[in-house]
C-alpha cells in the first residue's frame, strides 16, 4: 500500500503528511491531524456531520479521498473561531438559540452555515432550510438551528453596516 | 465503509487522461465529483485499481454560450450550474432541475458530466439531457466523437462510452424562444432519487419530454414529442406511459409509480405550458 | 452592586435556578469542536477492531476460516465463536433475561449477525482483513413475520433453546415464543366487550423503526495488565450498569473496571444495550494488551443494534351510545428478532405497555402480550420512550379515533367525554398504575382555542366541498392526540435491570469558596444535564448555577445510578439533586445558626442564604457558610460540606400533552404537507423552558420522522431494506415545518420539586398526531386504520383503495 506525500492548508496552517490515497478526508483530518471537530454521521453523504470548508466549498469529507484534496485549503469549525479564540458570531448564535443538543451535528451544521451566509448573508427561513438540506440533526427538530442561523446573519449584517 | 487499495492519478489535459485509460483499462475509472463512485467504493461495490483524478483538466471545465449552442465542460458541478446567470438565462431548466439534485454539499462536486457518463437511472441529468436532445463529446485515445444523448443509454449502468472513452463536453443547442418549460421531481425527501421526475419543453409546434427513473434508461419517447408539439396533451402522455417500466422499490410499487408518472409528467406539461409564449 | 445592596429578586435571578432559560454550559466546546466523543478518543498502541457479519438472515455456519485474514500485514488477530468460548464469552446475556450470541456460534439469525471480530493496527486494514474471513453458510428457511413464528409448522430459530418450555418471563409455547405477559382482568373486560352498546374492533401496527443517534455505537477498551485494570470508554446510557455487566460475565472485580461514557451524540435508546462489539473489544484488549477501538458505521447501526417497536397491537374498545368507554381489550405480538434483547425492567416484559389506557377513565381492561421470535436484529429497545409507552399511546389514541367514527362522534369530544378528571388524582388505573396528577381538560381546553379548533374543523368540511366538486386534490386532515406517559422508571420495589434497582443518585461537594461540583448516576445525551442540574441545585442550595460543575458518566467518581433513558433523569436523578441539595442545607443551616450565634431554628433560608427569622440584615451567604464549614470548628458539626443522596422514587411521573396537527394530503401523489403543528405539554415543575421547547421540537421531528416515512423494512428473505439513510428516512430542514409549542403546569406531587420529564413526551405523542391527521384526511371516504409509516405511496395506496382515483 503506496502512501503518496500530501500537503494541504488546514484551519489556515500548512500540513504535510504521508498517506495512502484512499484514506477518506474525515479521517485524514481525525485521526492524522487530530482535528475531531467534523464527525463520522452516515457514512454515504446524507447527514453532513463531516462538512468542511472545501476551497470555498461545503463539501462531506467522508466522500472525499486525501489524495483529491491535495493541495487545497480546508477549514473545520475549529477554524472558524475568533482570532482571539472566542466564539464567532454563529457559533455564539446557535448557543443563544438553542440550535444544538448532543452537539455532534454542530460542526457540520455551522461550517455549513458559514458557507450558506457567505453566499447569501441575507437568506429567509426558506432559504436557510433548502441551503441546510444537507446537514441532519436527530436532537433540535432544526427550529432553532434555523433561528440561530437568521440570528447570525442579522446581526453579521449590522455589524457590517456599521462598519460601513 | 472503508474502500479499498487503488493507485491515484491526476492528470492535467485530456489526452493524458485518455492515455492512462487506455493503459489501465477496465482496472481504472475516471473520478469525477465521486459521489457516486466513492460511495460504491467504500460499500466495495466498486474495486477500481486505479483511479485518474479529472480536477485537473482545465479543458473539461467551463461553461460557453453562443447564440444558438451551449456547450458545458463534463467538470462543470451542479453547484456552477446553478450560479452561471448566463446558462440560466438561455436554458432555464437546467438551474431549476440541478436545484433538485441531491444536497448543497453534493452539488458543490457533482459534476454534470459525472451525472450523464454514469448511466445512473436515478440520475436526473440524463433525462434531461434527452430532452434538450444534447450531444455529449468523447474523447479517447482514438480521437473524439460526439454521441446524441437520446442513443447513449443502453441499460442501467450500460452507455454508448467505450471503457477508454471520458466524455468531455456536453453540447445542447438553444431552446427555441417562447418555449416554456419544467422540470418536476417527487422524491421522498432532500437527497433522494426522484420516485419519478419529468423534464418537459414545450411551445408552438415543440415538444420534448423526457422522465427519469422509471426505467432501466431515460424515458424519451419521438411519439410522445410529436404529439406534445400538436397540443396533444393526452397523446404524448399515453405514449410515454406506454414507454415507463419502473421497478418497485423502497419508494413505492410499480403500480404507484405507474400512476404517479402520469400525474407528474402531466403537472410539468401544465407548468411548461404556462411559461411558453 | 454589593451582595446587600440586591433586592432578593436580583439575587434569585442571579443564581439561574428553576424556571430560567439559561444558556447551555455545554455549548461552548460543542460548537467550537471540542467535544470530546468516543471516536474521538486516541490512545497509545491503539488498535481497531472490525466486524465481519452475516449476509444471511437465517444460516447454519459450516466453516469460518481466517487464515488469509491473519497473514494481512497488520492484522494482529481474528476472533471467532471458537476463541471466545473457552472464556464462555462467546453468548452473552441480554437485558431482558435472554441470551445472545457474541459471535456465531454454528448460526446466524439475522442479516449483519456477528461473526468474527477482526482486530488490526488500523481501521483500514481491518476493513481489509474483513473482505478476507471466508465464511461457508447453509441458507435455512427464514421468518419474518412473527405470525408465521408461532405457526405449528415453523422452523426452529433459537435451536438453543429448542423444547425448553419455561423462559425468563414464564412458560412458552412453542419454539419461537419467548414470553406471554398479561395484566388487568381478562374475564370481565369480555364480559363488558359482549355487552357493550358499541364495541369498535382493529388491529393497530407500530411498525418496526430505530433510533439512529447521530453517533453510532462504539468504544474503547483498554486492558492496563500491570495494574489489571480494565477501562472502557463507550457510547453507555447506562455506564454503571455496564461496569456490573462488565464485571459478572467477565469475572474481573468491579472495582478493577472504569467505565467512562464520554460525550454522546444522541442516544434515543440506542446505547442501553450491550453489544457483540463491546464484548469483543473488551476480550481483544485483554488477549493483545492494547486498548481496542471499535465504532459502528451506518449501516451496521440501524441493522445490528437495537431496533424499536413492531407492535402487532389487536383492540378492542367498548363504549355506550353516547361514548362513554366502558372496556378495553388489547392482544399485542411483539416482534423482538432473534434475541430478546428488550430493555425493559425486569418485571415488565411488554415495557409499560400496560399504560395503554391512555388518558381515559377506563374501568375495565384487559392487556396480553405474546413476544416471538424471527430471523431479525434482536432490540425491542426504548427509542425516545419510557419503554413501550410510545406503543401504548399509539394504540389508545388510533382506537379512540377508531371509535369515533364507529359512533360518529367528533374525536375531540370522545376525549372529553372519556378523560381521567382532575379530582380523580391520583388516579388508578385498569391495569395497575397509579397517576400521580392531571388536568386533562384545562389543557384540552387550551389546545382547542389555541387553534381554532371549530374553525379548523369548518375549513375541512369547505375544502371536502371542493374536493367532491373537482376544485382540489388536496385533502384536509386534522390529527389530534391527548397523550398520558409513564416515566421516570422507577421504584425500586418493582422497577430493576437485572436485579439492579431503578434509584438514581447524586453527590454534592461545596468547595471553600462557594463554588460546588455535583456528580450524578445519569449520564447526558444532548439533553443539556450539565446545565439543568446545576440549575435544581442553585434553587435548592443557592449557590449560582454557573458556580456549580455538574460531572457524569465516570464509574470511578460518579455515584450509582441506572443512567439515562425512559426520561428518567429528571424525575430520578433530578429529585436525587434537590434531596441531596437538602442535606446540604440543613447542614448549612446549623452552620449559619452558630456563626450568627442563634438557635438553628432562628435561621430561616432565603435564596442564597440563612436569615435570622425577623432580622434580615442578619443573614450568612451560602458563600459565606461554605468558608465556613471549611475553617471553623463547629461543636457536633463534622468539617466540610457534602452530601449524597440516592433516591428510590416512590411512583413513576405522568407527563401528559395535548397536541394538534393539519395536514393536506395530495391524493394524486400521496404527498402530505404538515401545515400546523401546535404542541401542549405539561411536564409538571419546569426547570428550564428553552431546554423544554428544544426537547420537544426534537421528538416531535423523530415523530414525523417515525410516523411519515422512518422504518426497518426487510424482505421475505430477511434482507434488510432500509439499511442506510438514502432508505432509513430522516427528514431534513426542509421537510421538517416549524412547531407551536405551548405548556400548563402541574407538578408532581412526590417529586421533591414537581418535575416530571419531557424528554420522550413529543415522541410519544407526536406520531399518534401525525398519523391521525394522514387518517382523519380520508375519514369522510371511510377509512378506518391504515399502518404507518404514511409516506408517499402509502398515502397514495389509501386513495387509490378509496376509489380517489376515478
Amino acid at each position: 500500500m503506496s502512501k503518496m506525500h500530501v500537503k494541504m492548508t488546514v484551519n489556515g496552517k500548512e500540513v504535510e503528511a504521508l498517506a495512502e490515497p484512499r484514506m477518506l478526508l474525515i479521517h485524514f483530518l481525525r485521526e492524522e491531524l487530530n482535528i475531531t471537530g467534523p464527525h463520522i454521521g452516515c457514512e454515504t453523504t446524507h447527514c453532513g456531520a463531516c462538512t468542511v470548508d472545501l476551497d470555498g466549498k461545503s463539501v462531506k469529507a467522508c466522500t472525499v479521498f486525501v489524495a483529491q484534496a491535495n493541495g487545497a485549503n480546508v477549514t473545520t469549525v475549529e477554524g472558524l473561531v475568533n482570532d482571539d479564540g472566542s466564539l464567532s458570531v454563529l457559533q455564539e448564535m446557535f448557543r443563544e438559540h438553542h440550535g444544538l443538543q448532543c452537539g455532534f451535528c454542530t460542526p457540520g451544521m455551522i461550517t455549513r452555515a458559514h458557507r450558506l451566509l457567505q453566499e447569501n448573508p441575507n437568506p429567509s427561513e426558506e432559504e436557510v432550510r433548502f441551503g441546510m438540506s444537507g446537514n441532519l440533526c436527530r436532537c433540535t427538530g432544526y427550529q432553532n438551528i434555523v433561528k440561530a442561523i437568521l440570528a447570525a446573519a442579522a446581526e453579521l449584517n449590522a455589524a457590517r453596516e456599521a462598519a460601513q | 465503509m472503508i474502500p479499498g487499495v487503488f493507485e491515484y492519478h491526476r492528470p492535467s489535459t485530456i489526452t493524458e487522461a485518455a492515455g492512462l485509460l487506455t493503459r489501465f483499462g477496465d482496472d481504472a475509472r475516471v473520478l469525477a465529483g465521486g459521489h457516486s463512485l466513492i460511495p460504491m467504493m467504500k460499500l466495495r461495490v466498486a474495486n477500481p485499481e486505479h483511479l485518474i483524478d479529472l480536477q485537473d483538466v482545465g479543458e473539461l471545465k467551463g461553461v460557453s454560450i453562443t447564440s444558438d449552442e451551449i456547450s458545458i465542460g463534463a467538470m462543470v458541478t451542479q453547484h456552477e450550474l446553478i450560479q452561471n446567470d448566463a446558462l440560466a438565462s438561455a436554458v432555464p431548466i437546467i438551474r431549476e432541475a440541478a436545484l433538485q439534485i441531491a444536497d448543497p454539499q453534493v452539488r458543490y462536486v457533482g459534476t454534470i458530466g459525472g451525472n450523464v457518463a454514469n448511466g445512473d437511472p436515478g440520475n436526473d441529468m440524463p433525462g434531461l439531457m434527452q430532452c434538450l436532445d444534447a450531444s455529449y463529446e468523447v474523447a479517447g485515445d482514438k480521437g473524439t466523437r460526439r454521441i446524441a444523448a437520446r442513443e447513449f443509454y443502453e441499460g442501467a449502468f450500460f452507455t454508448a462510452l467505450a471503457d477508454d472513452e471520458i466524455l468531455t463536453r456536453i453540447v445542447i443547442a438553444k431552446p427555441q424562444a417562447g418555449s416554456g418549460y419544467a422540470y418536476e421531481k417527487q422524491k421522498r425527501k432532500i437527497g433522494d432519487y426522484a420516485t419519478a421526475a419529468a423534464a418537459v419543453i414545450v411551445g408552438p409546434g415543440i415538444g420534448s419530454i423526457a422522465m427519469t427513473n422509471l426505467g432501466d434508461t431515460p424515458i424519451w419517447s419521438a411519439g410522445a414529442n410529436d404529439a406534445l408539439a400538436k397540443g396533444d396533451v393526452d397523446g404524448a402522455v399515453n405514449a410515454v406511459m406506454a414507454a415507463i417500466s419502473p421497478a418497485s422499490d423502497n419508494r413505492g410499487p410499480a403500480e404507484f409509480k405507474k400512476h404517479l408518472a402520469g400525474v407528474i409528467l402531466r403537472r410539468a406539461i401544465e407548468r411548461a405550458q404556462g411559461r411558453a409564449n | 452592586m454589593t451582595e446587600a445592596a440586591q433586592t432578593r429578586e436580583e439575587r434569585a435571578t442571579a443564581l439561574k435556578g428553576l424556571g430560567t432559560a439559561r444558556k447551555r454550559v455545554e455549548d461552548v466546546r460543542f460548537t467550537q469542536g471540542k467535544g470530546n466523543y468516543v471516536d474521538d478518543i486516541k490512545l497509545d498502541g491503539m488498535l481497531f477492531g472490525d466486524f465481519v457479519r452475516s449476509p444471511y438472515a437465517h444460516a447454519k455456519v459450516l466453516s469460518i476460516n481466517t487464515e488469509a485474514a491473519t497473514a494481512l500485514p497488520g492484522v494482529v488477530a481474528v476472533l471467532t465463536a471458537a476463541d471466545l468460548e473457552p472464556l464462555g464469552l462467546h453468548w452473552m446475556p441480554t437485558l431482558a433475561g435472554d441470551k445472545q450470541m457474541v459471535l456465531a456460534d454454528g448460526k446466524v439469525l439475522f442479516q449483519g449477525q456477528e461473526v468474527a471480530f477482526v482486530i488490526a493496527e488500523d481501521r483500514y486494514i481491518a476493513a481489509d482483513a474483513v473482505e478476507l474471513v471466508e465464511v461457508e453458510y447453509e441458507e435455512q428457511p427464514v421468518i419474518v413475520d412473527p405470525f408465521k413464528a408461532l405457526e405449528p409448522d415453523a422452523p426452529v430459530l433459537r435451536e438453543d433453546i429448542r423444547d425448553q418450555l419455561e423462559g425468563a418471563h414464564g412458560p412458552r409455547k412453542h419454539n419461537n415464543h419467548i414470553f406471554t405477559w398479561e395484566q388487568g382482568d381478562k374475564a370481565a373486560t369480555e364480559a363488558v366487550l359482549a355487552g357493550a352498546d358499541v364495541v369498535a374492533e382493529e388491529m393497530v401496527y407500530y411498525h418496526r423503526t430505530h433510533p439512529c443517534p447521530l453517533e453510532t455505537c462504539g468504544c474503547v477498551a483498554s486492558m492496563d495488565k500491570v495494574n489489571g485494570k480494565l477501562t472502557l470508554y463507550g457510547t453507555f446510557q447506562a455506564p454503571h450498569a455496564v461496569r456490573t455487566v462488565a464485571s459478572l460475565i467477565s469475572g474481573i472485580a468491579e472495582h478493577n473496571i472504569r467505565v467512562i461514557s464520554p460525550d454522546i451524540g444522541g442516544g434515543f435508546g440506542n446505547k442501553v444495550g450491550v453489544y457483540p462489539g463491546y464484548i469483543c473489544s473488551v476480550v481483544a484488549s485483554i488477549v493483545t494488551g492494547k486498548p481496542v477501538k471499535w465504532v459502528e458505521d451506518r449501516i451496521e447501526n440501524l441493522t445490528s443494534t437495537a431496533f424499536a417497536r413492531d407492535y402487532w397491537m389487536k383492540g378492542k374498545i367498548a363504549a355506550t351510545k353516547d361514548g362513554k368507554i366502558t372496556g378495553l381489550w388489547c392482544h399485542t405480538t411483539a416482534d423482538h428478532g432473534a434475541f430478546d434483547a428488550c430493555a425493559d425492567p425486569t418485571k415488565f416484559p411488554a415495557g409499560f405497555m400496560n399504560i395503554c389506557t391512555g388518558s381515559y377513565d377506563i374501568p375495565t381492561a384487559y392487556l396480553s402480550v405474546d413476544g416471538v421470535y424471527t430471523n431479525k436484529a434482536p432490540g425491542g429497545v426504548a427509542y425516545r420512550c419510557s419503554f413501550r409507552v410510545t406503543e401504548a399511546a399509539y394504540f389508545i389514541e388510533r382506537m379512540i379515533e377508531v371509535l369515533a367514527i364507529k359512533l360518529g362522534m367528533d374525536a375531540a369530544e370522545l376525549r372529553r367525554i372519556n378523560f381521567i378528571r382532575a379530582d380523580q388524582f391520583p388516579y388508578q388505573s385498569a391495569l395497575g398504575w397509579e397517576y400521580d396528577s392531571g388536568n386533562y381538560h384545562a389543557a384540552w381546553e387550551k389546545a382547542m382555542k389555541a387553534v381554532d379548533y371549530e374553525g379548523l374543523r369548518a375549513e375541512q368540511a369547505k375544502r371536502l366541498e371542493d374536493f367532491k366538486a373537482g376544485k382540489t386534490r388536496k385533502l384536509m386532515g386534522i390529527g389530534l392526540t391527548h397523550f398520558t406517559e409513564i416515566v421516570g422508571a422507577g421504584p425500586v420495589k418493582n422497577c430493576d435491570i437485572l436485579g439492579l434497582g431503578m434509584f438514581d443518585s447524586c453527590e454534592i461537594r461545596i468547595h471553600p469558596t462557594g463554588s460546588a461540583i455535583a456528580r450524578l448516576g445519569t449520564i447526558s445525551q444532548g439533553q443539556g444535564h450539565a446545565t439543568t442540574f446545576a440549575q435544581i441545585l442553585a434553587s435548592e442550595i443557592g449557590i449560582p448555577a454557573d458556580d456549580i460543575t455538574v460531572e457524569e458518566g465516570d464509574t470511578d467518581t460518579a455515584p450509582y445510578g441506572l443512567g439515562t433513558y425512559g426520561s428518567r433523569s429528571t424525575p430520578v436523578a433530578g429529585a436525587a439533586t434537590a434531596m441531596a441539595g437538602r442535606k446540604i442545607r440543613a447542614k448549612a443551616q446549623m452552620i449559619a445558626a452558630y456563626l450568627l450565634e442563634v438557635h438553628d431554628d432562628d435561621v430561616e433560608f432565603d435564596v442564597d442564604r440563612f436569615v435570622v427569622k425577623g432580622a434580615p440584615e442578619r443573614f450568612k451567604t451560602m458563600k459565606e457558610i461554605a468558608f465556613a464549614s471549611y475553617n471553623q470548628a463547629i461543636p457536633g458539626v463534622e468539617p466540610g460540606l457534602e452530601a449524597v443522596s440516592y433516591y428510590d422514587p416512590p411512583n413513576m411521573t405522568y407527563p401528559f400533552g395535548a397536541y394538534v396537527c393539519v395536514v393536506d394530503v395530495d391524493v394524486d401523489t400521496g404527498v402530505t404537507d404538515i401545515r400546523q403543528f401546535y404542541a401542549l405539554d405539561d411536564c409538571g415543575t419546569r426547570i428550564n423552558p428553552m431546554i423544554i421547547e428544544g426537547q420537544v421540537h426534537g421528538g416531535l421531528t423523530e415523530a414525523l420522522a417515525i410516523a411519515m416515512g422512518q422504518e426497518m423494512a426487510y424482505d421475505e428473505i430477511g434482507n434488510v431494506k432500509t439499511a442506510t439513510l438514502m432508505d432509513f428516512f430522516w427528514p431534513s430542514p426542509f421537510e421538517t415545518p416549524n412547531y407551536q409549542t405551548d405548556w400548563t403546569t402541574t407538578p408532581s406531587p412526590h417529586h421533591p420539586i414537581g418535575a416530571k420529564g419531557v424528554g420522550e413526551s413529543p415522541n410519544v405523542g407526536g406520531v399518534p398526531c401525525f398519523s391521525n391527521a394522514v387518517h382523519d384526511a380520508f375519514r369522510p371516504f371511510g377509512l378506518t386504520q391504515t399502518n404507518m409509516p404514511h409516506d408517499h405511496w402509502r398515502v397514495w395506496k389509501v386513495a387509490h383503495d378509496l376509489g380517489l382515483h376515478g
